[in-house]
């Protein structure tokens, strides 16, 4: 069964006066407008903060209600969480049509998470980016990148957000600018992490094709983390000396190429996981864009930027967009649509066939989607 | 009065509590049951060893959401090779230059604020 994008669309992602309904309004009514048509059999919505119904509320005030409406939490992954479940009940012939969106709106700083036990955040075990900087070292540690690599990943995706109208930072900025910018967690400065923000992205599903271009879903596959390891994205207390197990984003990855008969090889352009500027690099690594421990190295030799072989995140990445977790992966989805359908403009990757979004968050949940034109 | 801990059955001034599964033989922290590496309820409690190495280190230099405790705090991971464990832990030294991979690392009780305590691992 093949599973079509038949529409996409935005409510851009920073910081609004509109609430999570208003903008999860705006996403829905762009996307429905490309697919031509308001009928969906059944609705998914992907989000971590916005509470009870929050789907409800989105279509309730669309008086698009009396399907299934069923919100979606998988921590980062919770947007491609809901793309995965919505696909594959297409593919089942459950539903023919199917509206996935997500919507989020987060305060401001170290995101508070009640996957944390309230003696851990007492005792100072909940910072996000001290884990992401711990990670970032043992990385630095196996493929010799470097600060200024992972300053060089931050200067890449905003200068490919500088033209993105949908991000949240949309300048481009210097390697000494982002060093100079104050250690968080040593080695991350401020400008290498990305920002929880707000913002709602959505997407029609059809088992027919329609909308303004041809794109399919090849794949859209949800992995968790497996036990053992220390620096799983699960934040466990504690791991096995020499346990090694594949992480959930080798997982995803491994059984989205092989769902959708495509390899890495055959990519023409990937958004990935930057939540921090290392995040990126680990994730060439763990997509198999490059060897392991190759990661500094495709970095540095330009094949990631727009105009190299592999552009990663022309969107401008979480770097520029900032990260409403509901609405993130989406958020992807919905870039690289428009990539496959030639509508990105000054950060087009010319003739872009095969695409790769992935994501991963807390609860250790990793997702890989792959989609074609 | 003596200080609290910040949360009971984590650690005493002997060191951390862990697990020790009879069936995997792996051990755990904090201790639970049943075993989250093999699922088997046969899982006893245990002291973990206070002399470890260093693996992982950074600071965190802004007050995470629901910690009041001082700022910049050594946040970190310390290999436990007695146990066959890497565990998470806040780390004595706040300034990451001067620590370093492999560190003789040694367990300690630190005040986190007025009346409670936590544990943390310091160079040896």
């Amino acid at each position: 069964m093949t599973v079509s994008i038949t529409g996409v669309g935005m409510h851009p992602f920073g910081r609004h006066a509109l609430d999570a309904t208003s903008m999860g309004v705006l996403a829905v009514r762009a996307a429905l407008r490309e697919a031509g048509t308001e009928r969906f059999d059944a609705a998914f919505c992907g989000t971590a903060y916005g509470g009870v119904a929050s789907g409800h509320r989105v279509l309730g005030a669309l008086g698009l209600t009396g399907g299934p409406i069923v919100d979606i939490e998988a921590g980062c992954a919770s947007g491609a969480a809901a793309l995965s479940i919505a696909a594959g009940a297409i593919a089942a012939g459950q539903y023919e049509a199917v509206l996935v969106f997500g919507v989020e709106k987060m305060p401001k700083g170290i995101i508070r998470s009640s996957f944390f036990a309230p003696w851990q955040e007492a005792a100072g075990f909940s910072p996000a980016p001290g884990y992401f900087a711990l990670r970032a070292q043992q990385l630095m540690r196996h493929s010799g990148a470097t600060k200024d690599d992972l300053a060089a990943v931050v200067v890449k995706n905003r200068r490919h957000g500088a033209s993105n109208a949908d991000a949240m930072f949309q300048s481009c900025v210097t390697a000494p600018e982002v060093l100079a910018s104050r250690v968080v967690c040593e080695p991350l400065h401020l400008w290498m992490l990305c920002s929880p923000n707000e913002g709602a992205a959505a997407v029609v599903l059809s088992s027919r094709p329609g909308g303004p271009g041809p794109v399919e879903l090849k794949a859209a596959v949800l992995r968790s983390h497996v036990p053992g390891y220390v620096l799983n994205e699960g934040t466990p207390m504690c791991g096995l000396i020499g346990a090694d197990p594949p992480t959930p984003s080798q997982m995803a990855a491994e059984a989205a190429y092989a769902s959708a008969g495509v390899g890495p090889g055959d990519l023409d352009v990937v958004e990935c996981q930057d939540t921090d500027a290392a995040r990126e690099l680990l994730a060439y690594e763990e997509l198999q864009l490059c060897p392991a421990g190759g990661a500094a190295d495709l970095l540095r030799s330009g094949a990631t930027a727009i105009g190299g072989r592999l552009p990663v995140n022309p969107s401008g990445g979480l770097l520029s967009k900032g990260e409403p977790l509901g609405a993130s992966a989406l958020g992807q989805v919905v870039e690289l649509v428009r990539q496959l359908r030639g509508e990105c403009g000054a950060r087009q990757v010319d003739g872009a066939r095969v695409a790769l979004a992935h994501t991963v968050g807390r609860g250790a949940n990793a997702s890989a989607v792959i989609l074609t034109r | 009065m003596p200080d609290e801990p910040v949360h009971p059955g984590l650690f005493t001034d002997a060191g951390l509590i862990g697990g020790a599964c009879g069936a995997c033989g792996r051990r755990h922290f904090p201790m639970a049951v049943p075993c989250p590496w093999c699922r088997s309820d046969d899982v006893t409690t245990v002291t973990l060893s206070t002399e470890g190495r260093l693996w992982g280190w950074t600071a965190v230099t802004a007050a995470p959401p629901g910690y009041d405790g001082p700022v910049p705090y050594g946040f970190g991971i310390v290999s436990l090779p007695a146990d066959g464990l890497q565990v998470v832990t806040r780390l004595t030294e706040a300034d990451p230059s001067a620590l370093h991979e492999g560190d003789a690392m040694r367990f300690t009780v630190v005040p986190l604020a007025p009346g409670t305590v936590t544990w943390a691992f310091g160079r040896a």
